[in-house]
């Protein structure tokens, strides 16, 4: 099967990071990637962009709305997202779980509806 | 229904649903569908128990259920159109368990693994336990909804919310790797004493066999993990309550408090089994909180013999299980034991003052617990009031009649306390 790994996190809390521990972080999860393609896990995955430059678009009556902001306002904000292979939620679980993000703030694991 | 035909029923009820349970633990392994399986042996497991406690158990109970299966549910498929893939595939199955039990082949016991998935903490708590006692029991919605105090058609979309979650989040149907399972198999032990637990706390209702089905559910984990300590305790634990439970009523129905039981009324071969099952569990030297919760009613179950109650010893069981596993409900019981180790002003300077643990408020033997010290020091006012409260937060009406007892006590004779009396937290 196919999971999301979601990593939400406090952004305020990253940007107020010293240098070496934003280095630190960025080693980590090289390792985390790399460990996840040697175990031939790996499907996808990027970080995003600060919850800040999101917009948040919906179309009502034919019309196009576009909201400055993310979709949801809270102090852990999504920044980034792996999809990998695993043969069940535990597994899925246990990738999650080396995630450095679920350190900083919590993941949240999706299974991936095959299409 | 004589004796023995309620014997007979019980004993066809039981090996019906250790074959239902194998069959359904198997097939919902090896296709991740819950549901389905449920569906493919759920006719068959109802002609079982409607046959066999009248004509006698089969010889191969696996077999006898797997063919009225196939009569029932999969040719009954077939009839529906666009159903012929998913059929096909059943059919495979149904054929690698016949095949298994006509070369007399076990058939993987995979009944741990479907707990496992029931109680993994991707699910919500509070269907763990019922999901538990659909899949391994049998049981319907509507028979599990009237103990955990649900409308039965919420308890059925949650049992099914749950099993399409399995399927589709991919729950695992296995035992946990061994860094995990000391905490999963916690989850799979609470998921069963709730059941037990729903039955307990309203002993006069319809739920109570719950409590046997809970027992079961507890030694087939034992047997399926005799090593793991703690699925012992919790047998031992539930096995010693039991075997209480018919002392807990009087000739008129009443409640009769833990201290003032007739230990004769006590079911002896329950208590010895609990006995030794404790002692087993105290072998494998893992400490934890059922086996001490085992081992504190192992204490009151000493009574029998001894005539008296040790609660200093108690009270110091309850100390090592407020230290390690500290919760506001056995901070309560821990008080109530000082209280009688003691005296009632120690058991009320342990006991959590009211609004302390917001859990506490709707708790009727906290508020039990707590009258009856404050009646015990001499505050008979307060001790009125939280007689009130507890009163008021009874749902069986012998306990209920109790209270009111005691609290009309109170009243009368301010100074005539009587001091043998144990609130209901100790029952």
């Amino acid at each position: 099967m196919q999971y999301m790994l979601m990593i939400y996190g406090d952004e305020a809390a990253q940007t107020a990071m010293a240098e070496a521990e934003r280095g630190q972080m960025y080693a980590a999860y090289n390792a985390y990637t790399a460990a996840l393609r040697a175990a031939n896990a790996y499907v996808g995955g990027n970080p995003l962009q600060g919850a800040s430059t999101a917009a948040t678009v919906r179309v009502k009556d034919g019309k196009t709305k576009v909201q400055n902001g993310p979709y949801a306002e809270s102090r852990e904000q999504l920044g980034g997202y792996y999809i990998i292979e695993a043969k069940d939620l535990d597994a899925a679980l246990a990738w999650a779980a080396k995630c450095p993000g679920a350190a900083h703030g919590a993941m949240e694991v999706r299974a991936v509806v095959p299409m | 229904m004589t004796l023995g035909d309620q014997r007979a029923f019980e004993t066809a009820q039981h090996v019906a649903q250790t074959s239902y349970s194998k069959l359904v633990a198997y097939i919902a392994k090896h296709t991740r569908d819950v549901a389905l399986a449920e569906d493919m042996l759920s006719e068959a497991f109802a002609a079982a128990l409607r046959d066999w406690p009248k004509k006698g158990i089969p010889d191969k109970p696996e077999a006898w259920l797997l063919a009225v299966a196939k009569r029932k549910f999969i040719d009954g498929q077939r009839r529906k159109k666009g159903f012929e893939a998913g059929v096909s595939h059943l059919k495979m199955l149904a054929q690698e368990l016949d095949e298994m039990i006509s070369q007399e082949k076990l058939i993987p016991d995979e009944r741990l693994a479907l707990m496992f998935a029931c109680a993994h903490p991707a699910l919500d708590e509070s269907v763990r336990s019922p999901l538990i006692l659909q899949t391994i029991l049998g049981l319907s919605a509507e028979q599990i909804a009237s103990a955990f105090l649900v409308a039965p058609s919420t308890m059925g979309q949650r049992l099914a919310r749950a099993k399409a979650k399995i399927k589709l989040a991919g729950i695992p149907f296995r035992v946990p790797e061994a860094e995990d399972l000391a905490e999963r198999l916690d989850d799979v032990l609470d998921a069963v004493y709730a059941a037990f637990s729903a039955a307990w706390i309203d002993p006069a209702s319809s739920t109570g066999a719950l409590a046997d089905e809970a027992i079961w559910l507890g030694r087939l984990i034992s047997q399926l993990m005799p090593d793991a300590a703690e699925a012992l305790g919790l047998t031992a634990l539930m096995l010693f309550l039991h075997a209480r439970s018919d002392a807990r009523q009087g000739g008129k129905g009443e409640f009769v408090p833990l201290s003032d039981q007739e230990t004769s009324c006590w079911d002896v071969a329950m208590i010895e089994e609990a006995e030794s099952l404790l002692r087993r569990a105290q072998t494998l030297g893992v400490l934890g909180r059922y086996q001490l919760e085992a081992a504190i009613q192992s204490a009151h179950a000493a009574r029998r013999s001894s005539f008296v109650t040790d609660w200093p010893a108690i009270a110091l069981l309850y100390d090592v299980l407020f230290g390690q596993f500290g919760s506001p409900v056995i901070a309560v019981n821990r008080a109530v034991a000082h209280g009688e180790a003691e005296n009632a002003a120690r058991g009320l300077a342990l006991l959590p003052e009211p609004g302390e643990f917001p859990v506490l408020n709707q708790f009727q033997p906290y508020w039990a617990a707590r009258a009856h010290l404050l009646a015990g020091v001499g505050q008979t006012r307060d001790a009125s009031e939280a007689y009130e409260l507890a009163i008021g937060l009874s749902s069986d009406r012998a306990q209920r009649d109790f209270l009111l007892q005691k609290r009309a006590g109170l009243r009368s004779n301010v100074t005539f306390l009587r001091p043998n009396l144990r609130p209901a937290a100790q029952t």
